[in-house]
């Protein structure tokens, strides 16, 4: 039985940080990417707001998702649309998904030592026109993925990706290529499946679907408890 | 910026010349994250280095000396104002590999494992963790994944920068050098990287640059020559050529060598490679013994595991094996084992 006892005064720091919650999600597929990500902003025991999404669109053909801490979210995608505008200015292109990617590294890295406590994940096409997926850490380091799942409930979210999406972890399957409605369907059942066991996700899905053609919206209730 | 100078734009833009550099104080010239006006992307020409800027025990008040180096690297711009650690994060940073290279008579070998952890959890279970600097050397990257990824982009900068204004690649030991310089301001604080760079010293790309020298050019078939550490400095030092491989750590440890292993699980590594290496190994061979050291230090380390990757660095330059799942390699062994017990009954 543990003891219970006034161990002394205990001072309290102030931080800096505060956790807002939320997951993000991006899937890279042949011709298209998706980004999606819950609408819920917590803290704590409360939730600030219901209608939140954390996908945030950067050009005609990227994507990014940002969460953690909502203040640096904030900041962090006012930056980058500054440096796109910048660039757009200064080289008279838009800045591809790739290009993007490495900026936003060298942004994070230059607050080594007072992170932007974000977890990014950028969806896009590529100069190609395949889709992308650039996932980050809050320092910095990055690499180019098929999917990721970030946020609070990426650590359940991310071995399901891995076998659905990745096969791995199964013997004798045959690895067919993922189509746009496939991807659209298991990220709508991920999420759904994240809300029942994560308590900082849910409320509801905004997703963001990027082909040549544009970007498109999608919104799918979550639970709400 | 190198085309600014190597077109010798500073009249042009006198306010962002190098002799004006070390008159700026480090806040109005440091890189605010948010703004950058490219044209204050300075970086020292590599004189500079020689008048070795740094002050041991510095604190964040002397910073004039380091106005040259950092505030052209940009890097970080709260140094001065932030003391380092003074805000505790919430999060964990990525940590945790196997990483290993050798030097034997084809080259160097390096290789590594790809998973990256973050204190119980595999963010990635495919990291790369050796990365190609330029066209011969490559590094492999132990430590914070961040900071590995950083420093080794702004290595291959600096690298390439010399490269253009001298018209000869630095040698390893000039990069090890290079590197442990600029890490050295952020000794103390919570930056953490533990590379190896293997390199192919070779001679000068411009023949027609090389000044008359004295002093012999050591024998290029002796690999590593003693004599030619400060390869950069063009003031008729011998340099050597052949593989080459340096340990560098942000502590300030920089060691030539001809084995390392960096990482949780280079205790596991260092025994197979102990065995294993000599320096009359061939190419296969060597891959086979770097193979092995990574796998069984996967197989005991918790936090390296999933691929082994290798890259071989000769004089042609560096090339990588694919990637190779060592999950295969333990059922293979596990049936070796079998068929050997059963043969031996």
């Amino acid at each position: 039985m543990k003891d219970y006892h006034y161990s002394g005064p205990v001072e309290h720091k102030f931080s800096p940080y505060s956790f807002n919650g939320g997951t993000v999600l991006a899937v890279a597929g042949e011709d298209f990417a998706i980004v999606a990500s819950d609408t819920r902003l917590s803290e704590g025991y409360s939730i600030h707001s219901r209608d939140s999404p954390k996908c945030y669109k950067l050009t005609d053909t990227t994507v990014i998702g940002c969460s953690g801490f909502h203040g640096d979210c904030l900041t962090l995608t006012k930056i980058i649309d500054a440096r796109l505008k910048m660039y757009k200015h200064s080289n008279n292109k838009t800045m591809t998904s790739g290009a993007i990617a490495a900026m936003l590294s060298t942004i994070l890295y230059g607050r080594r030592f007072f992170p932007y406590y974000v977890y990014n994940i950028i969806g896009g096409l590529d100069e190609h026109g395949k889709g992308a997926v650039y996932s980050f850490d809050p320092v910095g380091s990055y690499q180019r993925d098929t999917y990721k799942a970030g946020g609070s409930a990426s650590a359940m979210l991310q071995p399901l990706l891995d076998n659905q999406i990745g096969f791995k972890n199964m013997e004798g399957v045959q690895h067919v290529p993922l189509t746009q409605e496939k991807a659209v369907q298991l990220v709508k059942d991920v999420f759904i499946s994240a809300a029942e066991r994560d308590v900082y996700t849910g409320d509801a899905l905004r997703l963001c679907i990027i082909t040549k053609e544009g970007i498109k919206e999608q919104t799918v209730a979550l639970r709400k408890d | 910026m190198a085309l600014q100078d190597l077109c010798n734009l500073q009249e042009v833009f006198p306010d962002t010349g190098h002799s004006q550099f070390g008159k700026r104080s480090y806040s109005e010239s440091c890189f605010s994250g948010s703004s950058s006006d490219p044209f204050t992307f300075c970086i020292p020409a590599a004189e500079f280095l020689e008048q070795s800027p740094l002050q041991f025990g510095q604190g964040s008040s002397a910073f004039t000396s380091q106005d040259l180096l950092l505030s052209s690297l940009s890097w970080p711009p709260g140094l001065p104002q932030d003391s380092p650690q003074s805000v505790p994060l919430p999060f964990p940073m990525s940590h945790g590999t196997t990483t290993l290279a050798f030097l034997f008579q084809g080259g160097v070998l390096a290789a590594a494992d790809t998973r990256s952890s973050c204190s119980g959890l595999v963010a990635c279970p495919a990291s790369q963790k050796v990365l190609p600097i330029h066209s011969h050397m490559v590094g492999t990257t132990s430590g914070t994944s961040a900071d590995c990824a950083l420093w080794k982009r702004i290595l291959a900068r600096e690298l390439r920068l010399y490269q253009l204004r001298h018209g000869r690649r630095l040698s390893t030991g000039g990069a090890a050098k290079l590197l442990s310089h600029m890490l050295h301001p952020f000794k103390g604080s919570e930056l953490c990287v533990a590379a190896t760079l293997c390199g192919w010293d070779g001679g000068d790309l411009d023949q027609d640059q090389q000044p008359t020298q004295g002093g012999a050019r050591p024998d290029p078939s002796h690999p590593v020559s003693q004599s030619s550490v400060n390869a950069q400095q063009s003031s008729g030092r011998t340099r050597s050529s052949g593989p080459s491989l340096y340990y560098v750590c942000s502590d300030g440890t920089r060691l030539q060598g001809s084995l390392f292993s960096v990482g949780s699980g280079s205790p596991y590594a260092y025994s197979i490679l102990d065995q294993g290496v000599r320096w009359g190994l061939t190419l296969q061979e060597a891959t086979s013994v770097a193979r092995e050291a990574v796998y069984r230090a996967t197989h005991r380390d918790a936090y390296s595991g999933n691929c082994v990757d290798v890259f071989h660095v000769s004089s042609a330059g560096w090339s990588r094996r694919s990637r190779e799942d060592l999950r295969e390699e333990y059922y293979r062994e596990r049936e070796r084992r079998e068929r050997e017990r059963r043969e031996s009954e």
